[in-house]
C-alpha cells in the first residue's frame, strides 16, 4: 500500500487551529477550539474501530465516561495531578475495552452495535448506583483544586494545551495504524472478516487491539473534559446521544480515512456552534442535524473526503 | 403472598405493554434486517396523536388507535421511501444512521412544536379488584389490545397473500423477487406496519403512563432488550420478551433494589447476545 | 520611539475603557436555558419568570445605578444549552467575553449550574443560581454564586415535621426517589433527618430516570405498611407515582412528592391528586407580605404575590409555578443588590448580596457567608396539599403554620 501524505497538511492544520486562541489570547476562541479538538479526538479514535475495522461501536461514549470517572475520582479523592490521572483514565478505558471486546467483538454487524449500546447503558446504570462515585449526584470538585495549576484561568488553559496535545497524538496514531500492517489487517477484516481469517490474519487479536486503541483516547478526552467542567455525573459521562454525534462526525468527514474524522469533526462543531447561537435556527438545530445526516447517508456515504476523492483523483494521496 | 400475586399480575400487564412496544421493532428487524432507531420517535408520535385526538375530539385512545394504525402505515411507507430505500442493501451502518436521522428530525421538530412538557391522558375508567390488588382498567385494556394486535399480525403474516410475501422477502429477497413479488412494495409495507405498530403502542401506552416527546427513547432501549430476550425478528418473541421483562421488573424487585434493574436488564442483553444471539425463543 | 508607542497604546486602551464605561446605557444579563432536551419544560418556565422581571423593571426605566446617577434598562442575552453539559462552559465564556454580560443567571438544574459556576468564578462574575437546589455547589469555594432556592438538604425535612406535628404516632416512612442529582440529594438529606428525629425508614430506594411504572415499588410498599411515602423526582414520574398510589389503593397516611404536585398541571390526574402534599419553593397562596417582613424586622422588596400571579397569568395564559417565581426573584434579588451597591462592580455587588436580608413575595432571602458561601439560608419551603373546594381541586399551603392557608387533611387514605 502506498503511503499517503495526509499528515503533512493535517498536523500543521491542527497546530494552527490549536495555536489560534493562544496567539490571540481569545478565550472565546479557546472554548470553541477546545470543543473542536475534543470532537476531532473522539471521531478519530472511533474511526479506528468503526472506519478501519468496520465494527459499528454505537455506545462508544462509554470509554469517555470510564476515563472521565477514573481520572475525576483520582483527582477528587487523592489529589492526583491531571496528567497521571488522565493517563490512568485512558488505560482504564483501554483495559475495559479489552475485557468487553473479548466478549462483544465476537458479534457482528447490527448485533454488535446493539451490544455496545447495552454495555454503555449497563455501565451507566451501575455507576448511578455506586455510592463511592457519588451515584446519581456525581462528584463535584472543590474550586481550590484549580489552585495547584495556578488558578482556574490557568487550569483551563492547561486543560486546553493538554487537549491539543492529545488530539495531535491521536491523529498521528490513527495515521500510523492505517498505514501499517496492522491497519491492513483491520481493513481486510472490514472487507471480509472470514476471508481475512483464512488468509492468516489473527482477526481476534487485531479487533481487540483496534478496540483498545479506539477506547484509549476517548478515555483521555473524558478526563480532560470533566476536569474542566468541575463536576461529573452519569448522565453526562455516558450520554448516548454524544456517541451518535461521534458517528455523525466520522460519516460526515468520510469513514475509514485519516483526514475524514478531522474534517467531519471541525465542520460539525462549527455548524452546530453557528446553528445554536443563530436566533432563526437555534430551536431547530436538532432537526437540521438529522436532515444533513440523512443526506450524507443517502447521497454521500463516503462523506466529504469520499466526495473530494471522487471529484479530484489527484488528491487521493493527500486525502486518505 | 399478596405482594407476590400482585407483583405477578402487574408484571404480566406491564409485560404485555412492553411487548406491544417492541413488536414493531422486531418485525422490521426480522423482515428487513434493519434496526430501526426511529422506533422510539414513532412511539412518541403515536402518543401525541392519541393525546391530541383525545383532547380535541374527545375520542378514547382505545378507539382512535385504529386511526393511528392506518396513519402509521402510510407514514411508515413514506418514511421508507424517503430514508431507507436507497440504502436498504447497504451495510448496517447506513440503515442505522438513516433511521437515526429520521429520529433526530422527528424529535427535533417535536421539541419545537410540543416542547418537552409532560402530558397525560386520563381516560378515567377506574380500577378493578383482582385477588386483593387494585388494577386500573386501562392497563388491562392495553394488555388485551396487545394480545389482539399480536394475533392480528400473525393472521396477517400467515393467512394473507401479502403477509406471506413479507415472510418470503424476509427469508430470501432474491428468491421472492424471482417469484414475482414486488419487493420494493413489500419492504415499504413491512416498514410501514412496523412503524404503525410502534405508533399504536405509543397511542395505547399514553393512556396509562404520562409522556413527553422524549419518552419514546426509553421504550426504544427497553425494546432492544425485549427483542433480544424473545428472539430477534419474531413478533411473538417480542411478546414473550416483554413478559419476561415485565415480570423481571415487578417480581425481582421484591427482593432487590429497583435502582439496579436497568443494570441487570442491559447485562442480560449483552449476555444473551453473547450466548445465544438468536434469543431465548429463537431457533439455532 | 518604543516608549511613545507604548504610551499611545496605553492611552488608546484607556480611552477604549473609558468610552465603554461612559457609554454604559444598559445592564446586560446573560444565561443559558434549555430550549431543547430533557430540562426544557422547567427551564422554559424559569425563563418566563425572568422575562416578566425584565419587563417589570424596564417599565420603570430600569435599575437605578447610583454611581451613574441614572436608571439603566436590562438586556438579556441567552443561548440554548441543550440540557447538556457539553456547551455550558463555552456559552458562558461567550456570554462574558463576547456579549459583555455584566451579570449571570444560572442554567436550570444543579449539574449545569456547577459547570457554569467554574466560569463565573474564574471571571469573577456574579451568578444568581436559580433552579439549582443542590448543596454541593456551595461548599466548593465559589465566591460569586448565590442561591435562590432552598437547598436540597432542607427540601423534604418539613414533610417530616408536618407528620410529627399532626400525628406523633406515625413513625414508618418509605423514601422512594429518582436517580437524579437533585432527587438523590433531597432523599439522602431527608433520610438522615428522619432517622435523627425518631422515624423509621422502612424503604429507601431509587428508580432510573424516565421510569413510568411504579407498581414494583407499590407492591413492596404495600408489604411494609409505612405511614408516609415521601420522595419523587421530576414531573412525569411524580405524577405517575401519585396516580398509581391511588389506583392501587395504598393505605398510607401522608404522601409528599417532589416537584410534580407543585405544578398546576398535576390536577389533571383528578382524584389521584387529592390530599397529596408536596414541598414547594413558592406558592401563590403563601402569605409573604410587608406585614410579615415587619414582624421579622427586615425590609420588603418588589411587587406583591397577587401582582405577580395576575400579570403572569395575563402574559402567559397559565398560572405560575415556583420555577417561574424563582426566575423572577433571581432578577429581583440581583436588582436589589445592584441598587444597594450603587454600581455594577461585581465585588461591590457581592458585598451587597452578603449583607442582604429582605422579604419578597417569594419569601425571605438571605445568603450564607460561611463554609457554604452563597447558599440560601433565609428562604423556607412551604408544603402544599391538593384539597377539594367546591368540587374543584385547589392547592392549599398547609405548612409551616404561619404561612398556611388551610389545615392539612389527614390521613391521605381518607379519600378511598
Amino acid at each position: 500500500m502506498k503511503k499517503g501524505y495526509s499528515l503533512f497538511w493535517l498536523i500543521p492544520l491542527l497546530v494552527a487551529i490549536s495555536a489560534y486562541p493562544v496567539v490571540t489570547r481569545s478565550v472565546i476562541a479557546r472554548e470553541s477550539v477546545f470543543l473542536i479538538l475534543m470532537y476531532v479526538t473522539l471521531a478519530a479514535s472511533l474511526n479506528i474501530i468503526l472506519g478501519y475495522t468496520g465494527y459499528v461501536s454505537f455506545g462508544h461514549i462509554v470509554f469517555y465516561g470510564i476515563g472521565g470517572y477514573t481520572a475525576f475520582y483520582l483527582m477528587y479523592k487523592f489529589g492526583v495531578h491531571l496528567i497521571p490521572a488522565m493517563l490512568a483514565g485512558g488505560v482504564a478505558s483501554a483495559l475495559v475495552a479489552l475485557a468487553v471486546g473479548e466478549a462483544v467483538l465476537r458479534l457482528r454487524g447490527a448485533i454488535f452495535a446493539i451490544a455496545t449500546i447495552g454495555v454503555n447503558e449497563a455501565i451507566k446504570s451501575l455507576v448511578t448506583n455506586l455510592a463511592f462515585l457519588g451515584g446519581a449526584t456525581g462528584l463535584f470538585f472543590n474550586f481550590k483544586i484549580y489552585r495547584s495549576y495556578g488558578g482556574a484561568a490557568k487550569a483551563i488553559w492547561f486543560a486546553y494545551y493538554l487537549m491539543a496535545a492529545v488530539t495531535i497524538v491521536t491523529v498521528v496514531v490513527s495515521y500510523f495504524i492505517k498505514n501499517s500492517k496492522f491497519g491492513l489487517g483491520l481493513f481486510s477484516i472490514r472487507e471480509d472478516e472470514d476471508a481475512a481469517a483464512v488468509l492468516g490474519v489473527d482477526t481476534k487479536r487485531f479487533k481487540s487491539l483496534a478496540y483498545a486503541f479506539s477506547a484509549f483516547f476517548p478515555g483521555l478526552v473524558g478526563a480532560i473534559f470533566f476536569f474542566k467542567a468541575g463536576n461529573i455525573e452519569p448522565d453526562d459521562a455516558f450520554h448516548l446521544i454524544k456517541s451518535i454525534e461521534m458517528i455523525f462526525m466520522v460519516m460526515l468527514g468520510g469513514y475509514g480515512t485519516v483526514s475524514g474524522p478531522v474534517i467531519g469533526a471541525v465542520i460539525y462543531e462549527r455548524l452546530k456552534g453557528i446553528l445554536l447561537v443563530n436566533p432563526l435556527f437555534k430551536n431547530l438545530h436538532m432537526a437540521i442535524a438529522g436532515f444533513v445526516l440523512l443526506l450524507i447517508v443517502l447521497f454521500a456515504p463516503g462523506g466529504i473526503v469520499g466526495l473530494l476523492r471522487e471529484r479530484f483523483k489527484k488528491l487521493r494521496g493527500v486525502l486518505e | 403472598m399478596e405482594a407476590w400475586i400482585s407483583a405477578v399480575l402487574s408484571g404480566i400487564l406491564l409485560g404485555l405493554a412492553y411487548g406491544l412496544a417492541a413488536i414493531g421493532l422486531n418485525l422490521i428487524w426480522g423482515v428487513m434486517n434493519v434496526i430501526n432507531l426511529s422506533h422510539g420517535a414513532f412511539i412518541a408520535l403515536g402518543m401525541f396523536a392519541s393525546y391530541f385526538i383525545f383532547k380535541f375530539a374527545g375520542i378514547s385512545p382505545f378507539i382512535s388507535v385504529f386511526l393511528v394504525l392506518a396513519v402509521g402505515v402510510v407514514l411508515g411507507m413514506i418514511a421508507y421511501f424517503l430514508a431507507l430505500h436507497r440504502v436498504i442493501l447497504a451495510p448496517e451502518l447506513s440503515t442505522l444512521l438513516a433511521t437515526y436521522s429520521l429520529s433526530l428530525i422527528i424529535i427535533g421538530l417535536g421539541t419545537f412544536f410540543f416542547t418537552t412538557n409532560p402530558r397525560a391522558i386520563d381516560v378515567g375508567l377506574g380500577s378493578v379488584k383482582v385477588f386483593g390488588a387494585y388494577i386500573p382498567k386501562e392497563k388491562i385494556l392495553v394488555g388485551i389490545y396487545s394480545l389482539i394486535f399480536t394475533l392480528l399480525l400473525y393472521l396477517f403474516l400467515y393467512k394473507t397473500w401479502t403477509g406471506k410475501a413479507i415472510r418470503a422477502v424476509s427469508m430470501n429477497i432474491t428468491a421472492a423477487k424471482f417469484m414475482g413479488v414486488n419487493t420494493t412494495f413489500i419492504l415499504s409495507l413491512a416498514f410501514g406496519i412496523g412503524i404503525a405498530l410502534a405508533m399504536v403502542a405509543g397511542a395505547l401506552i399514553a393512556s396509562v403512563f404520562p409522556f413527553t416527546i422524549l419518552t419514546g427513547g426509553v421504550y426504544e432501549l427497553k425494546s432492544f432488550v425485549i427483542c433480544v430476550l424473545g428472539g430477534l425478528g419474531s413478533p411473538l418473541g417480542a411478546l414473550v420478551g416483554g413478559l419476561i421483562m415485565g415480570l423481571l421488573e415487578n417480581v425481582l424487585t421484591l427482593k432487590i433494589q429497583v435502582g439496579y434493574v436497568p443494570f441487570l436488564e442491559f447485562l442480560i442483553l449483552v449476555i444473551i447476545l453473547l450466548v445465544k444471539p438468536t434469543g431465548i425463543m429463537g431457533k439455532e | 520611539m518604543k516608549r511613545l508607542v507604548a504610551f499611545l497604546v496605553g492611552v488608546s486602551f484607556l480611552m477604549l475603557g473609558l468610552t465603554t464605561s461612559f457609554a454604559k446605557d444598559k445592564i446586560v444579563i446573560g444565561f443559558t436555558m434549555s430550549q431543547t432536551g430533557k430540562l426544557n419544560a422547567e427551564s422554559a418556565e424559569q425563563y418566563r419568570g425572568l422575562l416578566l422581571w425584565q419587563k417589570w423593571v424596564n417599565s420603570q426605566g430600569g435599575i437605578y445605578v447610583k454611581a451613574l446617577k441614572k436608571k439603566l434598562p436590562v438586556k438579556f442575552v441567552y443561548y440554548d444549552d441543550e440540557s447538556s453539559k457539553d456547551r455550558v462552559q463555552q456559552l458562558y465564556v461567550r456570554l462574558i467575553s463576547k456579549d459583555k454580560a455584566d451579570f449571570l443567571i444560572s442554567p436550570y438544574s444543579s449539574g449545569l449550574t456547577a459547570s457554569a459556576a467554574v466560569i463565573a468564578e474564574q471571571y469573577g462574575k456574579i451568578m444568581m443560581a436559580t433552579g439549582a437546589a443542590s448543596d454541593s455547589i456551595f461548599n466548593k469555594g465559589y465566591m460569586h454564586v448565590f442561591q435562590i432556592y432552598t437547598p436540597a438538604s432542607r427540601y423534604l425535612t418539613g414533610a417530616l415535621d408536618l407528620l410529627k406535628a399532626v400525628d406523633p404516632k406515625a413513625k414508618k416512612v418509605a423514601i422512594v426517589y429518582e436517580q437524579s442529582n437533585f432527587a438523590k440529594a433531597v432523599a439522602t438529606a431527608a433520610k438522615k433527618y428522619a432517622e435523627k428525629h425518631g422515624f423509621k425508614v422502612v424503604l429507601f430506594e431509587s428508580y432510573a430516570k424516565g421510569t413510568t411504572d411504579f407498581t414494583s415499588f407499590l407492591n413492596k410498599i404495600a408489604a411494609k405498611r409505612p405511614d408516609a411515602i415521601i420522595g419523587g423526582g421530576h414531573f412525569a414520574d411524580g405524577e405517575t407515582f401519585a396516580r398509581q398510589i391511588f389506583e392501587q389503593r395504598i393505605k398510607v397516611k401522608l404522601v409528599s412528592l417532589l416537584v410534580a404536585p407543585a405544578v398546576p398541571k398535576f390536577a389533571e390526574i383528578g382524584k389521584a391528586a387529592l390530599y397529596v402534599t408536596a414541598p414547594s419553593q413558592w406558592e401563590p397562596k403563601a402569605k409573604y407580605t410587608e406585614a410579615s417582613a415587619k414582624k421579622l424586622g427586615i425590609s420588603w422588596y418588589g411587587p406583591t404575590a397577587s401582582w405577580f400571579v395576575k400579570t403572569y397569568e395575563k402574559e402567559y395564559k397559565e398560572a405560575p409555578g415556583y420555577h417561574a417565581a424563582g426566575g423572577f426573584i433571581a432578577g429581583l434579588v440581583l436588582q436589589k443588590a445592584i441598587e444597594d451597591a450603587g454600581c455594577l462592580d461585581a465585588e461591590k455587588v457581592r458585598k451587597a448580596l452578603e449583607k442582604m436580608d429582605i422579604m419578597t413575595f417569594y419569601g425571605r432571602i438571605k445568603f450564607e457567608t460561611g463554609k457554604y458561601y452563597g447558599r440560601q439560608i433565609g428562604h423556607d419551603m412551604v408544603y402544599l396539599q391538593w384539597q377539594e373546594k367546591g368540587g374543584k381541586l385547589v392547592k392549599e399551603v398547609v405548612w409551616p403554620e404561619h404561612a398556611a392557608s388551610a389545615r392539612l387533611v389527614y390521613p391521605y387514605y381518607k379519600k378511598y
